[in-house]
Protein backbone atom coordinates (compact mmCIF):
# COMPACT_ATOMS: atom_id res chain seq x y z
CA UNK A 1 0.00 0.00 0.00
CA UNK A 2 2.59 2.58 0.96
CA UNK A 3 5.69 2.46 -1.18
CA UNK A 4 6.83 5.67 -0.05
CA UNK A 5 9.28 3.99 2.59
CA UNK A 6 10.62 2.02 -0.49
CA UNK A 7 11.45 4.80 -2.49
CA UNK A 8 15.00 5.30 -2.50
CA UNK A 9 14.71 9.61 -2.53
CA UNK A 10 12.67 8.94 0.37
CA UNK A 11 15.00 6.71 2.35
CA UNK A 12 17.73 8.24 1.28
CA UNK A 13 17.00 11.83 2.71
CA UNK A 14 14.91 9.67 5.95
CA UNK A 15 18.42 8.60 6.75
CA UNK A 16 20.22 11.43 6.17
CA UNK A 17 18.28 13.77 8.30
CA UNK A 18 17.71 11.22 11.56
CA UNK A 19 20.74 9.65 11.23
CA UNK A 20 23.79 12.50 10.29
CA UNK A 21 21.76 15.33 11.80
CA UNK A 22 20.02 13.32 14.54
CA UNK A 23 16.94 15.51 14.05
CA UNK A 24 13.26 14.04 14.93
CA UNK A 25 11.61 11.05 13.51
CA UNK A 26 8.74 13.46 12.38
CA UNK A 27 11.01 16.02 10.22
CA UNK A 28 13.28 13.30 8.91
CA UNK A 29 9.77 11.82 7.75
CA UNK A 30 8.13 15.32 6.73
CA UNK A 31 11.43 16.23 4.84
CA UNK A 32 11.70 12.83 2.89
CA UNK A 33 8.29 12.74 1.38
CA UNK A 34 9.05 16.43 0.95
CA UNK A 35 11.67 15.28 -1.35
CA UNK A 36 9.64 13.36 -3.11
CA UNK A 37 7.18 15.46 -4.12
CA UNK A 38 9.98 18.00 -5.33
CA UNK A 39 11.15 15.37 -7.99
CA UNK A 40 7.54 14.39 -8.88
CA UNK A 41 5.81 17.52 -9.23
CA UNK A 42 9.12 19.17 -11.13
CA UNK A 43 9.54 16.73 -13.33
CA UNK A 44 5.94 16.56 -14.34
CA UNK A 45 6.24 20.29 -14.74
CA UNK A 46 9.44 20.45 -16.62
CA UNK A 47 8.05 17.68 -19.23
CA UNK A 48 4.88 20.34 -19.43
CA UNK A 49 7.33 22.74 -20.22
CA UNK A 50 9.08 21.12 -22.91
CA UNK A 51 5.51 19.84 -24.49
CA UNK A 52 4.75 23.55 -25.20
CA UNK A 53 7.94 24.01 -27.14
CA UNK A 54 7.38 20.61 -28.75
CA UNK A 55 3.79 21.34 -29.63
CA UNK A 56 4.64 24.36 -31.45
CA UNK A 57 7.87 22.73 -33.50
CA UNK A 58 5.30 20.27 -34.27
CA UNK A 59 2.60 22.03 -35.61
CA UNK A 60 5.11 24.56 -37.24
CA UNK A 61 6.09 21.25 -39.29
CA UNK A 62 2.74 20.46 -39.97
CA UNK A 63 1.98 23.91 -41.59
CA UNK A 64 5.22 24.34 -43.08
CA UNK A 65 6.72 27.05 -41.20
CA UNK A 66 10.12 26.54 -38.85
CA UNK A 67 8.82 27.97 -35.57
CA UNK A 68 10.48 28.55 -32.64
CA UNK A 69 14.19 28.57 -33.59
CA UNK A 70 16.13 31.68 -32.05
CA UNK A 71 16.31 30.89 -28.04
CA UNK A 72 18.78 27.88 -27.19
CA UNK A 73 19.72 25.23 -30.07
CA UNK A 74 16.20 25.03 -31.87
CA UNK A 75 14.59 27.08 -29.72
CA UNK A 76 14.58 24.77 -26.59
CA UNK A 77 14.43 27.80 -24.44
CA UNK A 78 12.03 29.52 -26.49
CA UNK A 79 9.32 28.30 -23.19
CA UNK A 80 12.15 29.55 -20.58
CA UNK A 81 11.97 33.03 -22.50
CA UNK A 82 8.45 33.34 -22.30
CA UNK A 83 7.78 32.81 -19.08
CA UNK A 84 10.59 35.73 -18.36
CA UNK A 85 8.57 37.37 -20.11
CA UNK A 86 5.10 36.66 -18.63
CA UNK A 87 6.79 37.71 -15.18
CA UNK A 88 7.19 40.35 -16.32
CA UNK A 89 4.35 41.79 -17.63
CA UNK A 90 1.65 44.35 -16.09
CA UNK A 91 -0.25 42.60 -13.30
CA UNK A 92 -3.68 43.75 -14.23
CA UNK A 93 -6.83 43.02 -12.95
CA UNK A 94 -9.90 44.43 -14.38
CA UNK A 95 -12.04 47.06 -12.06
CA UNK A 96 -15.15 44.94 -12.21
CA UNK A 97 -13.11 41.42 -11.41
CA UNK A 98 -13.74 39.53 -8.00
CA UNK A 99 -10.36 40.00 -6.84
CA UNK A 100 -10.24 37.00 -4.62
CA UNK A 101 -11.63 34.85 -7.21
CA UNK A 102 -10.00 35.89 -10.24
CA UNK A 103 -6.52 35.42 -8.20
CA UNK A 104 -7.35 32.07 -6.80
CA UNK A 105 -9.05 30.69 -10.24
CA UNK A 106 -4.92 29.96 -11.81
CA UNK A 107 -4.30 27.99 -8.40
CA UNK A 108 -7.61 25.45 -7.81
CA UNK A 109 -6.58 25.23 -12.33
CA UNK A 110 -2.78 23.46 -11.98
CA UNK A 111 -3.59 22.01 -8.45
CA UNK A 112 -5.54 18.61 -9.06
CA UNK A 113 -3.59 17.70 -12.38
CA UNK A 114 -0.58 18.01 -9.46
CA UNK A 115 -2.67 16.04 -7.30
CA UNK A 116 -3.30 13.73 -9.68
CA UNK A 117 -0.05 12.58 -9.89
CA UNK A 118 0.06 11.20 -6.65
CA UNK A 119 -1.19 7.69 -8.63
CA UNK A 120 0.68 7.79 -11.57
CA UNK A 121 3.53 5.52 -11.67
CA UNK A 122 6.40 6.56 -13.97
CA UNK A 123 7.81 3.57 -13.89
CA UNK A 124 8.39 -0.24 -12.05
CA UNK A 125 8.24 0.80 -8.57
CA UNK A 126 8.22 4.42 -9.18
CA UNK A 127 5.08 5.70 -7.81
CA UNK A 128 4.14 7.83 -4.91
CA UNK A 129 0.94 5.84 -3.61
CA UNK A 130 -0.77 2.91 -5.03
CA UNK A 131 -4.74 2.95 -3.92
CA UNK A 132 -7.35 0.76 -5.12
CA UNK A 133 -9.43 3.34 -6.38
CA UNK A 134 -6.59 5.33 -8.45
CA UNK A 135 -8.76 5.77 -11.72
CA UNK A 136 -11.76 7.12 -10.25
CA UNK A 137 -9.16 9.75 -8.04
CA UNK A 138 -8.13 10.98 -11.08
CA UNK A 139 -11.29 11.59 -12.73
CA UNK A 140 -12.67 13.32 -9.15
CA UNK A 141 -9.06 16.03 -9.40
CA UNK A 142 -9.89 16.87 -13.33
CA UNK A 143 -13.83 17.51 -12.43
CA UNK A 144 -12.28 20.21 -9.81
CA UNK A 145 -10.91 21.72 -12.74
CA UNK A 146 -14.19 22.53 -14.17
CA UNK A 147 -14.34 24.62 -10.66
CA UNK A 148 -11.58 26.70 -12.02
CA UNK A 149 -13.34 27.40 -14.92
CA UNK A 150 -16.49 28.83 -13.84
CA UNK A 151 -14.14 30.71 -11.02
CA UNK A 152 -12.25 32.30 -13.80
CA UNK A 153 -15.29 33.17 -16.24
CA UNK A 154 -17.30 34.65 -13.45
CA UNK A 155 -14.72 36.37 -11.83
CA UNK A 156 -13.21 38.09 -14.68
CA UNK A 157 -16.24 40.47 -14.62
CA UNK A 158 -16.60 40.55 -18.42
CA UNK A 159 -19.16 38.98 -20.76
CA UNK A 160 -17.38 36.88 -23.01
CA UNK A 161 -15.35 35.61 -20.44
CA UNK A 162 -18.51 34.10 -18.67
CA UNK A 163 -20.02 32.69 -21.97
CA UNK A 164 -16.98 30.80 -22.53
CA UNK A 165 -16.78 29.59 -18.85
CA UNK A 166 -20.30 28.59 -19.47
CA UNK A 167 -19.53 26.42 -22.82
CA UNK A 168 -16.48 25.11 -21.40
CA UNK A 169 -18.15 23.46 -18.20
CA UNK A 170 -21.26 22.28 -20.41
CA UNK A 171 -18.53 21.07 -22.61
CA UNK A 172 -16.31 19.16 -19.79
CA UNK A 173 -19.39 17.55 -18.00
CA UNK A 174 -20.88 16.38 -21.07
CA UNK A 175 -17.63 14.78 -21.95
CA UNK A 176 -16.78 13.55 -18.90
CA UNK A 177 -19.74 10.52 -19.02
CA UNK A 178 -17.87 8.71 -21.85
CA UNK A 179 -14.60 9.20 -20.29
CA UNK A 180 -15.81 7.59 -17.26
CA UNK A 181 -17.23 4.92 -19.28
CA UNK A 182 -14.11 4.06 -21.54
CA UNK A 183 -12.46 3.93 -18.12
CA UNK A 184 -14.84 1.71 -16.48
CA UNK A 185 -14.13 -1.11 -19.51
CA UNK A 186 -10.76 -0.82 -18.83
CA UNK A 187 -11.22 -1.57 -14.57
CA UNK A 188 -13.51 -4.54 -15.78
CA UNK A 189 -10.78 -5.97 -17.86
CA UNK A 190 -8.04 -5.72 -15.31
CA UNK A 191 -10.47 -6.26 -12.44
CA UNK A 192 -8.73 -3.54 -10.59
CA UNK A 193 -9.08 0.55 -10.49
CA UNK A 194 -5.20 0.10 -9.07
CA UNK A 195 -3.00 1.59 -11.93
CA UNK A 196 -0.22 -0.92 -11.22
CA UNK A 197 -2.79 -3.73 -11.18
CA UNK A 198 -3.93 -2.77 -14.54
CA UNK A 199 -0.55 -2.54 -15.45
CA UNK A 200 0.19 -5.75 -14.59
CA UNK A 201 -2.85 -7.04 -15.84
CA UNK A 202 -1.73 -5.97 -19.53
CA UNK A 203 -0.40 -9.34 -20.69
CA UNK A 204 -1.48 -7.46 -24.48
CA UNK A 205 -1.71 -3.75 -24.62
CA UNK A 206 -5.29 -2.75 -23.65
CA UNK A 207 -5.41 -0.76 -27.41
CA UNK A 208 -5.48 -3.96 -28.81
CA UNK A 209 -7.99 -5.33 -26.59
CA UNK A 210 -10.10 -2.47 -26.45
CA UNK A 211 -10.36 -0.42 -29.43
CA UNK A 212 -13.33 1.32 -28.87
CA UNK A 213 -12.48 1.94 -25.47
CA UNK A 214 -9.35 3.84 -26.67
CA UNK A 215 -10.68 5.93 -29.49
CA UNK A 216 -13.56 7.47 -27.47
CA UNK A 217 -10.56 7.94 -24.38
CA UNK A 218 -9.16 10.15 -26.81
CA UNK A 219 -11.98 11.95 -28.01
CA UNK A 220 -13.18 12.35 -24.63
CA UNK A 221 -9.68 13.53 -23.46
CA UNK A 222 -9.38 16.06 -25.91
CA UNK A 223 -12.61 17.22 -25.18
CA UNK A 224 -11.93 17.43 -21.51
CA UNK A 225 -8.39 18.85 -21.95
CA UNK A 226 -9.68 22.06 -24.21
CA UNK A 227 -8.23 20.70 -27.48
CA UNK A 228 -9.02 21.67 -31.26
CA UNK A 229 -10.84 20.33 -32.18
CA UNK A 230 -13.03 20.89 -29.25
CA UNK A 231 -11.27 24.62 -28.09
CA UNK A 232 -14.60 26.39 -28.22
CA UNK A 233 -13.56 27.92 -25.17
CA UNK A 234 -11.26 29.86 -26.83
CA UNK A 235 -12.69 30.03 -30.21
CA UNK A 236 -10.99 33.54 -30.82
CA UNK A 237 -13.74 34.24 -34.01
CA UNK A 238 -16.60 34.24 -31.55
CA UNK A 239 -15.08 34.86 -27.64
CA UNK A 240 -12.19 36.69 -27.59
CA UNK A 241 -10.43 34.23 -25.07
CA UNK A 242 -12.76 32.87 -23.52
CA UNK A 243 -12.24 32.69 -20.08
CA UNK A 244 -8.67 33.56 -19.87
CA UNK A 245 -9.50 36.73 -21.77
CA UNK A 246 -9.06 38.95 -18.79
CA UNK A 247 -5.88 36.99 -17.80
CA UNK A 248 -2.09 38.46 -18.15
CA UNK A 249 1.06 37.85 -16.79
CA UNK A 250 2.00 34.95 -14.43
CA UNK A 251 -1.32 33.90 -14.03
CA UNK A 252 -2.16 33.72 -17.77
CA UNK A 253 1.33 31.94 -17.68
CA UNK A 254 0.23 29.51 -14.53
CA UNK A 255 -3.38 28.47 -17.25
CA UNK A 256 -1.19 27.74 -19.91
CA UNK A 257 1.36 25.50 -17.80
CA UNK A 258 -1.71 24.00 -16.35
CA UNK A 259 -3.51 23.35 -19.80
CA UNK A 260 0.05 21.52 -21.27
CA UNK A 261 0.62 19.71 -18.28
CA UNK A 262 -3.06 18.27 -18.47
CA UNK A 263 -2.32 16.68 -21.70
CA UNK A 264 1.01 15.10 -20.27
CA UNK A 265 -1.13 13.65 -17.63
CA UNK A 266 -3.27 12.41 -20.04
CA UNK A 267 -0.60 11.16 -22.11
CA UNK A 268 0.22 9.36 -18.57
CA UNK A 269 -2.82 8.16 -18.25
CA UNK A 270 -2.94 6.28 -21.85
CA UNK A 271 0.36 5.24 -21.63
CA UNK A 272 -1.04 3.53 -18.11
CA UNK A 273 -4.42 2.28 -19.36
CA UNK A 274 -4.04 1.29 -22.85
CA UNK A 275 -0.18 0.90 -23.67
CA UNK A 276 0.74 -1.29 -20.67
CA UNK A 277 2.64 1.49 -19.10
CA UNK A 278 6.10 1.07 -18.18
CA UNK A 279 6.72 -2.71 -19.57
CA UNK A 280 8.12 -3.35 -22.69
CA UNK A 281 11.61 -5.21 -23.50
CA UNK A 282 15.08 -4.16 -23.53
CA UNK A 283 15.15 -0.40 -22.10
CA UNK A 284 14.89 0.68 -18.71
CA UNK A 285 10.79 1.32 -17.25
CA UNK A 286 11.35 4.63 -16.57
CA UNK A 287 12.47 5.40 -20.33
CA UNK A 288 10.12 3.37 -21.83
CA UNK A 289 6.98 5.22 -20.00
CA UNK A 290 8.53 8.66 -21.20
CA UNK A 291 8.86 7.29 -24.72
CA UNK A 292 5.27 6.14 -24.85
CA UNK A 293 3.85 9.84 -23.09
CA UNK A 294 5.47 11.47 -26.06
CA UNK A 295 3.87 9.07 -28.54
CA UNK A 296 0.98 9.87 -27.48
CA UNK A 297 1.91 13.80 -26.70
CA UNK A 298 2.91 13.89 -30.72
CA UNK A 299 -0.33 12.40 -31.69
CA UNK A 300 -2.16 15.33 -29.77
CA UNK A 301 -0.30 17.80 -32.09
CA UNK A 302 -1.04 16.25 -34.72
CA UNK A 303 -4.68 16.61 -34.04
CA UNK A 304 -4.12 19.77 -33.30
CA UNK A 305 -3.04 20.89 -36.43
CA UNK A 306 -4.75 18.92 -38.57
CA UNK A 307 -8.37 19.00 -37.28
CA UNK A 308 -10.71 22.44 -38.09
CA UNK A 309 -12.66 23.46 -34.48
CA UNK A 310 -16.13 22.34 -34.15
CA UNK A 311 -19.47 24.33 -33.54
CA UNK A 312 -20.46 24.64 -29.73
CA UNK A 313 -23.91 22.58 -30.53
CA UNK A 314 -22.41 20.03 -32.69
CA UNK A 315 -20.01 19.37 -29.85
CA UNK A 316 -22.88 18.70 -27.08
CA UNK A 317 -24.67 16.38 -29.60
CA UNK A 318 -21.45 14.80 -30.95
CA UNK A 319 -20.99 13.60 -26.82
CA UNK A 320 -25.25 12.70 -26.59
CA UNK A 321 -25.51 11.38 -29.05
CA UNK A 322 -23.00 9.81 -30.72
CA UNK A 323 -20.16 8.69 -27.99
CA UNK A 324 -22.31 7.82 -25.20
CA UNK A 325 -24.42 5.00 -26.96
CA UNK A 326 -21.02 3.79 -28.20
CA UNK A 327 -19.53 3.60 -24.88
CA UNK A 328 -22.59 2.17 -23.78
CA UNK A 329 -21.57 -0.68 -26.18
CA UNK A 330 -17.96 -1.09 -25.13
CA UNK A 331 -19.01 -1.53 -21.81
CA UNK A 332 -21.49 -4.21 -22.42
CA UNK A 333 -19.10 -5.77 -24.97
CA UNK A 334 -16.46 -5.77 -22.45
CA UNK A 335 -18.62 -7.13 -19.42
CA UNK A 336 -19.87 -9.96 -21.37
CA UNK A 337 -16.54 -10.93 -22.79
CA UNK A 338 -15.23 -11.28 -19.09
CA UNK A 339 -17.87 -12.98 -17.67
CA UNK A 340 -17.31 -15.38 -20.76
CA UNK A 341 -13.75 -15.67 -20.31
CA UNK A 342 -13.14 -14.82 -16.69
CA UNK A 343 -9.25 -15.35 -16.77
CA UNK A 344 -8.43 -15.61 -20.85
CA UNK A 345 -5.52 -18.16 -21.86
CA UNK A 346 -3.54 -16.96 -25.04
CA UNK A 347 -6.03 -18.36 -27.33
CA UNK A 348 -9.38 -16.83 -26.22
CA UNK A 349 -7.49 -13.63 -25.39
CA UNK A 350 -7.09 -12.86 -28.92
CA UNK A 351 -10.36 -14.15 -30.35
CA UNK A 352 -11.61 -11.43 -27.73
CA UNK A 353 -9.56 -8.72 -29.70
CA UNK A 354 -10.83 -10.30 -33.16
CA UNK A 355 -14.02 -9.83 -31.52
CA UNK A 356 -13.36 -6.22 -30.01
CA UNK A 357 -11.90 -5.00 -33.42
CA UNK A 358 -15.23 -6.39 -35.33
CA UNK A 359 -17.60 -4.54 -32.81
CA UNK A 360 -15.58 -1.52 -33.10
CA UNK A 361 -15.17 -1.52 -37.37
CA UNK A 362 -19.05 -2.03 -37.26
CA UNK A 363 -20.63 0.38 -34.26
CA UNK A 364 -18.27 3.13 -35.71
CA UNK A 365 -20.14 3.89 -39.35
CA UNK A 366 -23.02 2.33 -38.15
CA UNK A 367 -23.48 4.86 -35.06
CA UNK A 368 -22.92 7.85 -37.50
CA UNK A 369 -25.17 6.59 -40.60
CA UNK A 370 -28.01 5.98 -36.75
CA UNK A 371 -26.82 9.55 -35.62
CA UNK A 372 -27.27 11.73 -38.73
CA UNK A 373 -25.08 14.68 -37.34
CA UNK A 374 -24.48 17.49 -38.79
CA UNK A 375 -24.50 15.72 -42.51
CA UNK A 376 -24.78 18.82 -45.37
CA UNK A 377 -28.29 17.37 -46.08
CA UNK A 378 -29.46 18.02 -42.16
CA UNK A 379 -27.29 21.20 -41.74
CA UNK A 380 -29.19 22.29 -45.12
CA UNK A 381 -32.51 21.86 -43.96
CA UNK A 382 -31.60 23.82 -40.82
CA UNK A 383 -30.89 26.81 -42.86
CA UNK A 384 -34.38 26.23 -45.09
CA UNK A 385 -36.29 26.41 -41.76
CA UNK A 386 -34.75 29.07 -39.93
CA UNK A 387 -35.23 31.68 -43.21
CA UNK A 388 -39.10 30.21 -43.45
CA UNK A 389 -39.60 31.32 -39.23
CA UNK A 390 -38.29 34.93 -40.68
CA UNK B 1 3.30 9.59 16.20
CA UNK B 2 0.78 8.59 13.16
CA UNK B 3 -2.29 9.52 15.90
CA UNK B 4 -1.25 13.16 16.56
CA UNK B 5 -0.68 13.54 12.86
CA UNK B 6 -4.35 11.66 12.50
CA UNK B 7 -5.70 13.78 15.25
CA UNK B 8 -4.15 17.17 13.81
CA UNK B 9 -6.03 16.27 10.27
CA UNK B 10 -8.90 15.35 11.81
CA UNK B 11 -9.25 18.88 13.40
CA UNK B 12 -7.85 20.89 10.45
CA UNK B 13 -10.19 19.27 8.25
CA UNK B 14 -13.59 19.90 10.46
CA UNK B 15 -12.40 23.52 11.35
CA UNK B 16 -12.54 23.70 7.02
CA UNK B 17 -16.25 21.55 6.72
CA UNK B 18 -17.86 23.82 9.18
CA UNK B 19 -16.33 27.23 8.59
CA UNK B 20 -16.92 26.65 4.73
CA UNK B 21 -20.72 25.46 5.79
CA UNK B 22 -20.78 28.37 7.93
CA UNK B 23 -19.78 30.92 5.04
CA UNK B 24 -22.14 29.49 2.47
CA UNK B 25 -24.98 30.90 4.97
CA UNK B 26 -23.19 34.55 5.75
CA UNK B 27 -21.54 35.44 2.92
CA UNK B 28 -24.08 37.88 0.28
CA UNK B 29 -22.39 36.72 -2.63
CA UNK B 30 -24.27 33.58 -4.19
CA UNK B 31 -21.33 32.76 -6.40
CA UNK B 32 -18.80 32.62 -3.39
CA UNK B 33 -21.61 30.72 -1.17
CA UNK B 34 -21.60 28.22 -3.95
CA UNK B 35 -17.76 27.99 -3.45
CA UNK B 36 -17.62 27.95 -0.27
CA UNK B 37 -19.83 24.62 -0.28
CA UNK B 38 -17.59 22.96 -2.20
CA UNK B 39 -14.83 24.01 0.44
CA UNK B 40 -17.17 21.89 2.77
CA UNK B 41 -17.67 19.12 0.85
CA UNK B 42 -13.64 18.89 0.37
CA UNK B 43 -13.33 19.00 3.92
CA UNK B 44 -15.94 16.45 4.22
CA UNK B 45 -14.20 13.62 1.45
CA UNK B 46 -10.57 14.20 3.30
CA UNK B 47 -12.47 13.28 6.92
CA UNK B 48 -13.90 10.20 4.56
CA UNK B 49 -10.27 9.64 3.74
CA UNK B 50 -9.02 9.54 7.22
CA UNK B 51 -11.16 6.92 7.81
CA UNK B 52 -10.06 4.64 5.55
CA UNK B 53 -13.28 5.05 3.16
CA UNK B 54 -10.96 5.95 0.22
CA UNK B 55 -13.95 5.24 -2.30
CA UNK B 56 -16.48 7.42 -0.66
CA UNK B 57 -13.91 10.10 -0.38
CA UNK B 58 -13.21 9.89 -4.36
CA UNK B 59 -17.01 10.05 -4.94
CA UNK B 60 -17.96 12.82 -2.49
CA UNK B 61 -15.23 14.26 -4.26
CA UNK B 62 -16.53 13.40 -7.95
CA UNK B 63 -20.47 13.57 -7.56
CA UNK B 64 -20.39 16.56 -5.30
CA UNK B 65 -17.46 18.90 -5.85
CA UNK B 66 -17.52 18.36 -9.32
CA UNK B 67 -21.33 17.73 -10.39
CA UNK B 68 -23.69 19.13 -7.19
CA UNK B 69 -21.56 22.37 -6.76
CA UNK B 70 -20.92 22.85 -11.05
CA UNK B 71 -24.94 22.43 -11.24
CA UNK B 72 -25.66 24.99 -8.38
CA UNK B 73 -23.07 27.31 -9.15
CA UNK B 74 -24.93 27.29 -12.99
CA UNK B 75 -28.00 28.16 -11.12
CA UNK B 76 -26.95 31.07 -9.57
CA UNK B 77 -25.50 32.73 -12.61
CA UNK B 78 -28.43 32.14 -14.30
CA UNK B 79 -30.77 34.06 -11.68
CA UNK B 80 -30.57 37.88 -11.54
CA UNK B 81 -28.40 39.67 -8.79
CA UNK B 82 -26.31 37.31 -8.11
CA UNK B 83 -23.50 39.29 -5.94
CA UNK B 84 -26.00 41.03 -4.12
CA UNK B 85 -29.06 38.38 -3.28
CA UNK B 86 -29.22 36.65 0.08
CA UNK B 87 -30.93 39.02 1.45
CA UNK B 88 -33.69 38.18 3.91
CA UNK B 89 -37.15 37.24 2.93
CA UNK B 90 -40.56 36.95 4.46
CA UNK B 91 -39.88 32.95 5.18
CA UNK B 92 -37.00 33.67 7.42
CA UNK B 93 -38.79 32.37 10.59
CA UNK B 94 -39.93 29.80 9.06
CA UNK B 95 -36.75 28.55 7.69
CA UNK B 96 -35.58 29.11 11.51
CA UNK B 97 -37.82 27.05 12.63
CA UNK B 98 -37.27 24.20 10.11
CA UNK B 99 -33.13 24.41 10.48
CA UNK B 100 -33.47 24.44 13.84
CA UNK B 101 -35.58 20.83 14.21
CA UNK B 102 -33.02 19.04 11.62
CA UNK B 103 -30.37 20.45 13.88
CA UNK B 104 -31.98 19.12 17.32
CA UNK B 105 -33.28 15.62 15.40
CA UNK B 106 -29.10 15.57 13.96
CA UNK B 107 -27.90 15.94 16.97
CA UNK B 108 -30.04 13.42 18.75
CA UNK B 109 -29.16 11.24 16.49
CA UNK B 110 -25.63 11.42 17.03
CA UNK B 111 -25.58 11.56 20.54
CA UNK B 112 -28.12 8.54 20.72
CA UNK B 113 -26.52 5.82 18.94
CA UNK B 114 -24.65 3.57 19.80
CA UNK B 115 -20.90 4.16 18.54
CA UNK B 116 -18.86 0.91 18.74
CA UNK B 117 -15.30 1.07 18.10
CA UNK B 118 -14.03 -1.80 15.61
CA UNK B 119 -11.32 -4.34 16.90
CA UNK B 120 -7.97 -4.06 16.19
CA UNK B 121 -7.86 -7.38 14.56
CA UNK B 122 -11.05 -7.52 11.96
CA UNK B 123 -12.98 -10.51 11.91
CA UNK B 124 -13.04 -12.03 7.89
CA UNK B 125 -15.87 -10.48 5.83
CA UNK B 126 -14.86 -7.04 7.56
CA UNK B 127 -11.31 -7.29 6.83
CA UNK B 128 -12.08 -7.92 2.82
CA UNK B 129 -13.99 -4.84 3.02
CA UNK B 130 -10.93 -2.27 4.34
CA UNK B 131 -8.83 -4.03 1.92
CA UNK B 132 -11.04 -3.72 -1.68
CA UNK B 133 -13.77 -1.08 -0.70
CA UNK B 134 -15.05 -0.58 -4.33
CA UNK B 135 -15.61 -4.90 -4.76
CA UNK B 136 -17.07 -5.18 -1.55
CA UNK B 137 -19.49 -2.43 -1.97
CA UNK B 138 -20.05 -3.52 -5.75
CA UNK B 139 -20.97 -7.33 -4.05
CA UNK B 140 -23.28 -6.17 -1.37
CA UNK B 141 -25.06 -3.53 -4.04
CA UNK B 142 -26.18 -6.68 -6.55
CA UNK B 143 -26.90 -9.01 -4.18
CA UNK B 144 -28.25 -7.88 -0.49
CA UNK B 145 -29.39 -4.34 -1.72
CA UNK B 146 -30.00 -5.16 -5.44
CA UNK B 147 -33.94 -3.78 -4.90
CA UNK B 148 -33.44 -0.52 -3.86
CA UNK B 149 -30.34 -0.32 -6.29
CA UNK B 150 -32.94 -1.48 -9.08
CA UNK B 151 -35.06 1.18 -7.66
CA UNK B 152 -32.95 4.02 -7.84
CA UNK B 153 -32.11 3.34 -11.45
CA UNK B 154 -35.63 3.70 -12.32
CA UNK B 155 -35.92 6.41 -10.49
CA UNK B 156 -32.77 8.06 -12.53
CA UNK B 157 -35.00 6.63 -15.79
CA UNK B 158 -37.21 8.17 -15.16
CA UNK B 159 -35.73 11.63 -14.90
CA UNK B 160 -33.79 10.76 -17.95
CA UNK B 161 -37.02 10.58 -19.39
CA UNK B 162 -38.34 13.59 -18.06
CA UNK B 163 -35.80 15.85 -18.80
CA UNK B 164 -35.76 14.67 -22.01
CA UNK B 165 -39.50 15.46 -22.70
CA UNK B 166 -38.58 18.66 -21.49
CA UNK B 167 -36.70 19.51 -24.08
CA UNK B 168 -37.77 17.90 -26.46
CA UNK B 169 -37.93 19.51 -30.13
CA UNK B 170 -41.67 19.93 -31.40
Amino acid sequence: MSPLKDNSIFSWTYESVANTLGGPEWLAYGLGAMAVIMVVVNGFLLIGTIFTWMERKVVSRFQSRVGPNRVGPFGILQAIADAVKLLFQEDIVPRRADRLLFNAAPIVMLAPSLLALAVIPFGSGSYVADINIAVLYVVGMSGIASLAVLMAGYSSGNKLALLGSMRAVAMLLSYEIPLVMALLGITILAGSMSMVDIIEAQSVPFLLVSPLGALIFLIAMSAELNRPPFDVTEAESELVGGYLTEYSGMKFGVFYLAEFSNVVLAGALFAILFLDGWEWAVLPSHLWFLIKVFGFLFVASWVRATLPRMRIDHILAFAWKYLFPLSLVNVVALAMETIAWPDPSPVQLWMMIAINWGIAFTAIPLMSLVTNLGTPARAGQRVVQTEEVN
Amino acid sequence: MENAFKEFAFWSLAVVTVLGAFGVVRTHNMFRAALLLVVSFVGVAGIFALVNAEFLAVVQLLVYAGGVAVLVIFAAMITSNVTESNSSTRAQPFAVLVSLLLLSALVFSVVQAEWSLLPDVLPEPLAAVFVDTPAAIGRLLLDQFLLPFEIAGVLLLAAVIGALSLVRER
